[in-house]
């Protein structure tokens, strides 16, 4: 068992013709996913990697049967790219493009709450379910099968802390990619609530950073929903105020956004929280031993 | 992107937003005539700077104000002599300062209430939202902590825009005149529209001025952009100052790096915005201050990673360097690789403390063994903190 993908997920890739999507693509097939063909529009029945190429999503899903995309399509015309995935029923749409508009992504966001579709990303890794199914850009080998489920919204922070983990000896369930943009398909929350009901998933790590409200309300959820242990880390607790992006966000929530409101709601949660980044695989080991 | 006040008052009037009349001046001469011009007998003369808190900012050594009213051109002159090739202060610019270079020349009017107002993204509506206060002219952060009643919201479609009745709903509950709703519903409906035609990322107007004749104007208005759209919005992208941007964080973008200059001794090295922050804080953790945030990428060549160092070398504050690279898409040879390189070409005045991890890190570690340049290796995160800090102290 994981969450969101395993053995099973038929993937293709948007923008598969493009170099980082071809190669990303192969790299997938090497890790072993099932990646059933790839969508570019104009050159339908080329064919990348033993994959076949396909004009438009609906046609790759006919074909091919997939319930998972992963795109690489150029950040102008992404956003298109996950509507169209979207309209095509597709169930998981991991979005990798780094560089979308914001307010692109603001008017992609009704249209896939409206639908069954799960959006990952934008500007994400992507996620993996360790000797399954990688669909991202993640380096595969870093990650061994196991039972801790882990969520960022930072990538090389991601495999820093599975690194750790599988030194540790702890493998992971699935480690999910957020995304660093400001609008993402996913939170923190969504992907809490699906580890929560995994049975293979013993454990929860979470990496965040400042800037916006996710983590607090990921912190209220955990203490009202999450049995598993839960430990977590904040990056950027010594960026300086003047400099942050989103600079504005904190209005909104009320002040909140600070590396300290954050650690607070979260250890107020009884989550185990890593001082340093050198620490988020011992504090997930803690909050382990904590529950007994 | 950041733009002047001057830049985004223009951007405003052409979108029909009320702004009062006011001319840019690089010159003493220029404030005089750009006074005179505007024939009103009162004008503010106002410090062109990418930062805020000018009003309560000081020019170094005078302690003159950056934003001053001018009852005559004489005035308007002394005023712009003041601050014109200044160095202004304010709570934004830190204790360095900012050169003005320019000085906005603007009409005054006879202001009833002062409010606030601005257009951002709300992560959490996941949609644009335009947020309002009574408090206007104060530090709005401080506001919303303290006070987050004050503070309304009203999330908005990008296509279909703030509907009319929103706009109505604020006007009610800041306690507009109801002869002003009218000029409330126009001037909020096309401050929300030039927010999304213009992909900005930020419109603020701070103070919001209801004027005693009953209308609202901008009083003040800052604007950045989301550098994502840039690319569909030339003429906005031709209004970069490039003179008003840290020099090196320019020279870091042309090179397709992401820095930002702080003000500690470790100069920092690494590979995505997460693990780049966080070694930061892994600095920081372990004694030290991070001399800077320098996100490589992904995909970094020997170009860059060697641009990098001389970028990270080029802030005399800069007592030791940190490399903290965890190989997945870019591999530990290429780095290396590139550190060697960079080595011989850029000539490492100070230590350089490399962590390596990931991809072909074995190989990676090999090259650097083999290639004699005075590079210090460390296992793991908390062991290169613990060597870069005391090499910065040493």
């Amino acid at each position: 068992m994981s969450i969101l993908v395993d053995r099973d997920t038929r993937v293709i890739c948007q923008g598969i013709t493009g170099k980082v999507g071809e190669f990303h693509t192969r790299g997938c097939l090497d890790y072993g996913t099932r990646m059933v063909g790839g969508v570019t529009p104009g050159k339908g029945g080329d064919a990348v990697a033993g994959l076949p190429v396909f004009d438009t999503v609906a046609e790759a899903r006919d074909a091919t049967g997939a319930n998972a995309t992963m795109i690489f399509v150029p950040p102008a015309f992404a956003a298109d790219a996950i509507l169209e995935a979207v309209a095509a029923g597709i169930e998981l749409v991991i979005a990798i493009t780094e560089g979308i508009p914001v307010l692109d992504m603001a008017r992609v966001m009704p249209v896939v709450h409206a639908s069954k579709s799960r959006l990952i990303g934008p500007n994400c890794p992507g996620v993996i379910t360790p000797g399954e199914c990688k669909i991202g850009i993640m380096p595969g080998y870093i990650h061994t099968p196991g039972h801790v489920g882990v969520m960022s919204r930072s990538g090389t922070l991601t495999y820093e802390a599975v690194w750790q983990l599988t030194q540790l000896g702890h493998g992971q369930s699935t480690c999910v990619g957020l995304g660093g943009d400001p609008l993402v398909g996913s939170s923190f929350i969504d992907i809490l609530g699906l580890f929560q009901n995994d049975p293979d998933t013993h454990a929860i790590l979470m990496m965040g950073e400042i800037g916006g409200s996710a983590e607090e309300e990921a912190a209220a959820y955990v203490k009202e929903h999450v049995t598993k242990p839960v430990a977590a880390f904040i990056a950027g607790r010594t960026a300086p105020p003047g400099k942050r992006m989103g600079h504005a966000g904190a209005i909104i929530s009320g002040g909140k956004g600070t590396a300290e409101a954050k650690l607070a709601a979260l250890r107020d949660a009884g989550i185990e929280v890593a001082d340093s980044p050198a620490d988020m695989g011992a504090a997930l080991v803690r909050a382990i031993e904590r529950r007994g | 992107m950041k733009i002047h006040e001057y830049q985004a008052k223009d951007l405003l009037r052409a979108a029909g937003v009320p702004v009062l009349a006011g001319r840019v001046a690089t010159t003493p001469a220029e404030a005089a005539a750009a006074f005179t011009a505007l024939g009103t007998p009162v004008c503010a003369v106002k410090a062109q700077i990418h930062a805020g808190g000018r009003g309560k900012g000081q020019v170094k050594g005078s302690g003159q104000r950056g934003v001053e009213l001018a009852k005559s051109a004489a005035d308007a002159e002394r005023i712009a002599a003041g601050l014109l090739g200044k160095t202004l202060v304010t709570i934004q610019t830190g204790p360095e300062g900012q050169s003005v270079r320019r000085v906005f020349v603007e009409s005054g009017c006879a202001i009833d209430r002062e409010l606030y107002c601005a257009v951002l993204v709300d992560r959490r509506a996941g949609s644009p939202v335009l947020i309002a206060s009574t408090a206007g002219g104060m530090d709005i952060e401080e506001v919303a902590a303290r006070t987050p009643e004050l503070i309304l919201s009203e999330p908005f479609d990008p296509d279909r825009g703030l509907a009319g009745y929103q706009a109505r709903l604020l006007a009610a509950r800041l306690k507009l005149p109801t002869a002003s709703w009218r000029h409330a519903e126009t001037f909020f409906r096309r401050l929300c529209r030039a927010f999304v035609d213009l992909d900005a990322s930020l419109v603020e107007v701070n103070p919001l001025v209801l004027t005693k004749d009953g209308t609202l104007v901008a009083l003040d208005a800052k604007m950045t952009f989301d550098d994502n759209a840039l690319y569909r919005h030339k003429d906005v992208a031709a209004l970069r100052d490039e003179a008003e941007e840290e020099p090196a964080e320019t020279r870091a973008a042309a090179a397709g790096l992401s820095y930002v200059k702080l003000n500690g001794t470790i100069g920092c090295l690494v590979n995505g915005a997460g693990l780049a922050m966080s070694t930061m804080d892994l600095v920081k953790y372990h004694g030290g201050e991070p001399a800077n945030f320098l996100d490589v990428g992904g995909g970094a060549d020997v170009k860059q990673v060697t641009e990098a160092f001389r970028i990270i070398l080029s802030d005399k504050n800069v007592k030791a360097i940190l490399v903290n690279i965890f190989g997945g898409i870019m591999r530990c040879t290429t780095i290396a690789t590139a550190l060697v390189e960079a080595s011989k070409t850029v000539g490492f005045t100070v230590p350089l403390v490399v962590r390596l991890e990931g991809t072909e890190v074995e190989e990676g570690k090999k090259i650097l063994a083999s290639s004699g340049a005075a590079i210090i290796t460390a296992d793991g995160l908390t062991d290169a903190a613990k060597k870069v800090v005391a090499a910065s102290k040493a």
